[in-house]
């Protein structure tokens, strides 16, 4: 049934060796840690925390605002200096709360304690995890917990952890694998647990061999867990990708991965729940890929959330020439910034810089129907049509030729010969188009 | 620094093939194709293609300068347009000609229809069959020179007239074989009589290996014409399996030049992998319907550009099915 890879796809470049031989290091903050109360998807934290109260390590300082939403723990000791709003990723402006560090680390009680998961009901599992403030840190950040409280457990029969890490430049993935793998399955087994009927699947990009080898010896003798190589083409980790080639499965964009008995997470988000069952430390800590040609010395790091990027990249060497694009997150689909003064979420997996905008190779121009963004769209649609239904503002047509399965991966705009923003002007009305059903539904709902 | 960061959304990457790379690529392919007719017609051959590319390049910049459009990148295009004409045409066609047919590509057959991209008509396959209509007698005038083409060229001699291979099968009765009236071994070569770029098989061969080592096309459309095409001719030809047959059929006549050169153009072939597949299938039948049924022996431009009219329709009929949705998407209900 399965295949090492899907049709569609690209080949970027990858420039991992810039950092995949360097250990990952503990990055201790200096300044001020920022936890702004949007880090995942859903309903903003709420703060439990007031001005010049001191908190610990570990502590719980913005509960959930609803179901779909996550607690945030600070991730070192001292004074809460202030909750304002402050700059994130996306350019928006968030509330956050702002801690002094008093470069103590004085931990809540308990932290970093064992206990051993088999003790715990399936619903205290979950529970710690929904505490944790564990949401998924590929990228998304949708709460964990509710993706591992699917409808019908017994359905579950795949559990994949995706370390196919097939965005160019990221290798944060990779250094948890060869560092942490230990924990790494230790979680997927705590995942398994709750899951009578499921294996599990470490996926596995053939470009990072030495993390193959060092996962499979560290899954010898675990019955229910196998380590797939799946080959080495973005987005391989894509979750509906990465499905159909672990199982063969395919779900589109109004099915759930639960659909096909399926539940997928990421390297650093299965650590985490490690983390928080057996070693009862909540969501605190990140690691981020800190490269990019303009980078002095890149690497990873173990970054505590709530670090400034700065920081970062003054602990990375700093930049060697004036960056002329700065992303956070891969280059398929992170987002530019244009000032680094932004702190490390739980979503965060990278700070990339260039000196030269790679947009730049390739001016733009009309289109010339090469087909090239047909064949590398891994959903299998016309970009080339939905991009001018987009730009005729035309949602039905653009509905028509199935818009909505569009998974914003880039593919299509990577490889346009003409430089045609097709992600971007996709990516616009899929939004557009959310928008309007999200303000009919509640229309419908008034109504009644 | 804030001020020097450029902003803009994901992807940040490109994969640096351009139109401009992929028409150079173009021009590469059909340099081995120019060459031989140049070798083969002598200097002649090679004013006509000079003068096609230089005018097509010379429209195109006028029309971009008196529209007022921003300045282009896509000179690119229109050398493609104008050398592709220009291999169309035979060796002994006054130099007045290309240059009617150079203006008509660029500025009727693309420019009018809105340009790169916008065209529904190959420009370089509109514009010869214009010129056919209009000067059916000076475009086939085709001319045959063996020896030294360059020096007769020179030399001003002209060479004899003399009716291109296709033709001469298309009158053989069924019952002579073929290779005792063509020679195929010319044929695949290219000494035989034809316009400028199509004689040589082997050097059009060349170049459409080119085209698809760079990825610049690939197999689907050119296979399918060849394919459908051969099987055609050889269910209707009355001949009974006849490998010498098919084979100057398939190496004949404008098929080569037409099937890696004009129905793979971007523009006006469809964007979906089984449209180019059916799109190749309908040339070949076209191709090998008009090759047995009508008159005349050719055919391969006139069905090209019928087909190219198909193109929205047989898109339409061939969109692929999106990643885990079994059922087709629905009938686009405006133009996409
Ligand atoms: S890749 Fe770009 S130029 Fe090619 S068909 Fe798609 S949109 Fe047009
Ligand atoms: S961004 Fe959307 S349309 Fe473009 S290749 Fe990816 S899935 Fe296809």
């Amino acid at each position: 049934m399965s295949k090492d890879t899907f049709r569609g796809g690209v080949h970027p470049y990858e420039g991992k060796e810039l950092t995949e031989n360097k250990e990952a290091i503990p990055f201790i903050p200096k300044g001020d840690l920022v936890f702004p109360m949007s880090q995942h998807i859903g309903a903003p934290a709420k703060p439990i925390v007031e001005t010049g109260q001191r908190v610990l390590m570990g502590q719980t300082i913005a509960e959930a605002g609803g179901f779909v939403s996550s607690p945030i723990a600070s991730s070192v000791s001292g004074y809460v200096k202030e909750i304002k709003p402050v700059l994130t990723v996306s350019g928006a402006m968030v509330p956050a709360i702002v801690i002094e560090n008093d470069g103590l680390y004085e931990a809540v009680e308990g932290l970093g304690e064992d206990r051993d998961y088999r003790e715990l009901s399936r619903q205290e599992i979950r529970d710690i995890i929904r505490d944790a403030g564990i949401v998924g840190m590929g990228g998304a950040g949708f709460p964990t917990f509710i993706k591992l409280s699917p409808k019908n457990d017994a359905a579950i029969d795949t559990i994949i952890v995706n370390g196919s890490e097939c965005e160019p430049y990221l290798t944060s993935d990779y250094r948890v694998m060869l560092q942490e793998g230990e924990r790494l399955v230790g979680g997927l087994k705590i995942i398994l647990s709750l899951f009578d009927n499921a294996r599990g699947v470490i996926a596995i990009e053939d470009n990072k061999p030495k993390a193959i080898e060092h996962m499979k010896k560290l899954v010898e003798g675990e019955e229910k867990i196998t380590v797939k190589k799946v080959r080495t083409k973005y987005p391989e980790g894509a979750e509906r990708q990465l499905i159909s080639v672990v199982t063969g499965r395919k779900i589109n964009s109004s099915m759930l991965p639960a659909d096909a008995g399926c539940i997928v997470d990421n390297v650093d988000t299965v650590v985490a729940v490690y983390m928080a069952v057996a070693k009862k430390t909540p969501l605190m800590r990140r690691v981020v890929t800190v490269s990019g040609d303009a980078i002095a010395d890149p690497r990873n790091f173990i970054v505590k959330t709530g670090t400034n990027y700065n920081e970062l990249v003054e602990a990375a060497g700093g930049f060697t020439a004036p960056p002329a694009k700065m992303i956070s997150g891969g280059t398929m689909m992170g987002m530019a910034l244009f000032d680094t003064n932004i702190p490390v979420t739980k979503t965060s997996s990278a700070l990339l810089a260039f000196k030269k905008d790679p947009m730049d190779k390739v001016p733009t121009s009309p289109c010339i129907r090469c087909g090239r963004c047909v064949a590398a769209c891994p959903q299998h649609l016309v970009p080339q049509m939905l991009m001018d239904a987009a730009e005729k503002f035309d949602n039905a047509a653009f509905e028509a030729v199935n818009g909505m399965e569009c998974v914003e991966c880039g593919c299509c705009a990577y490889v346009c010969p003409s430089g045609r923003p097709l992600t971007q002007a996709i990516k616009e009305t899929r939004r557009s188009i959310l928008d309007e059903r999200k303000k009919a539904a509640a229309a419908a709902a008034a109504k009644k | 620094m804030k001020d020097l960061v450029n902003v803009s959304a994901s992807p940040h990457d490109r994969s640096g093939k351009t139109t401009r790379s992929i028409m150079r690529d173009v021009v590469i392919a059909l340099i081995p194709a120019s060459a031989f007719g140049v070798f083969q017609f002598g200097i002649k051959a090679l004013l006509v293609l000079v003068t096609s590319v230089v005018s097509a390049v010379i429209a195109e910049f006028l029309w971009n300068y008196f529209m007022k459009k921003p300045k282009t990148p896509y000179e690119c295009s229109a050398v493609v347009t104008g050398l592709l004409l220009g291999l169309n045409f035979p060796a002994s066609v006054p130099l007045w000609i290309p240059v009617v047919g150079s203006v008509f590509a660029i500025i009727v057959v693309k420019q009018m229809y809105g340009g790169l991209g916008r065209n529904f008509m190959n420009p370089a396959l509109g514009a010869r069959c214009f010129l056919v209509i209009c000067f059916a007698g000076r475009m086939t005038n085709f001319v045959v020179e063996k020896g030294n083409a360059v020096m007769n060229g020179f030399a001003g001699v002209d060479g004899i007239s003399q009716a291109t291979p296709l033709a001469i099968i298309k009158d053989l009765p069924a019952t002579t074989a073929v290779g005792s009236s063509v020679s195929l071994s010319d044929m695949f070569f290219g000494f035989t009589g034809g316009v400028i770029g199509e004689t040589s098989a082997l050097a059009i061969l060349i170049g459409g290996l080119y085209l698809v080592i760079r990825k610049v096309i690939s197999l689907r459309i050119p296979l399918a014409y060849l394919i459908s095409c051969g099987a055609f001719m050889l269910i209707f030809s009355g001949r009974g399996f006849d490998c010498e047959y098919l084979a100057a059929q398939l190496i004949g006549g404008g098929l080569m030049l037409g099937a890696w050169f004009m129905a793979t153009d971007y523009v006006t072939s469809p964007i979906t992998p089984w449209g180019q597949i059916i799109y190749g299938i309908l040339l070949g039948v076209l191709t090998g319907l008009i090759r047995t049924c009508s008159s005349g022996a050719e055919g391969v431009s006139f069905t090209i550009i019928f087909c190219n009219l198909l193109v929205p329709l047989i898109e339409r009929m061939t969109m692929p099915r999106a990643f885990g949705l079994e059922k087709k998407p629905k009938k686009i209900k405006k133009e996409a």
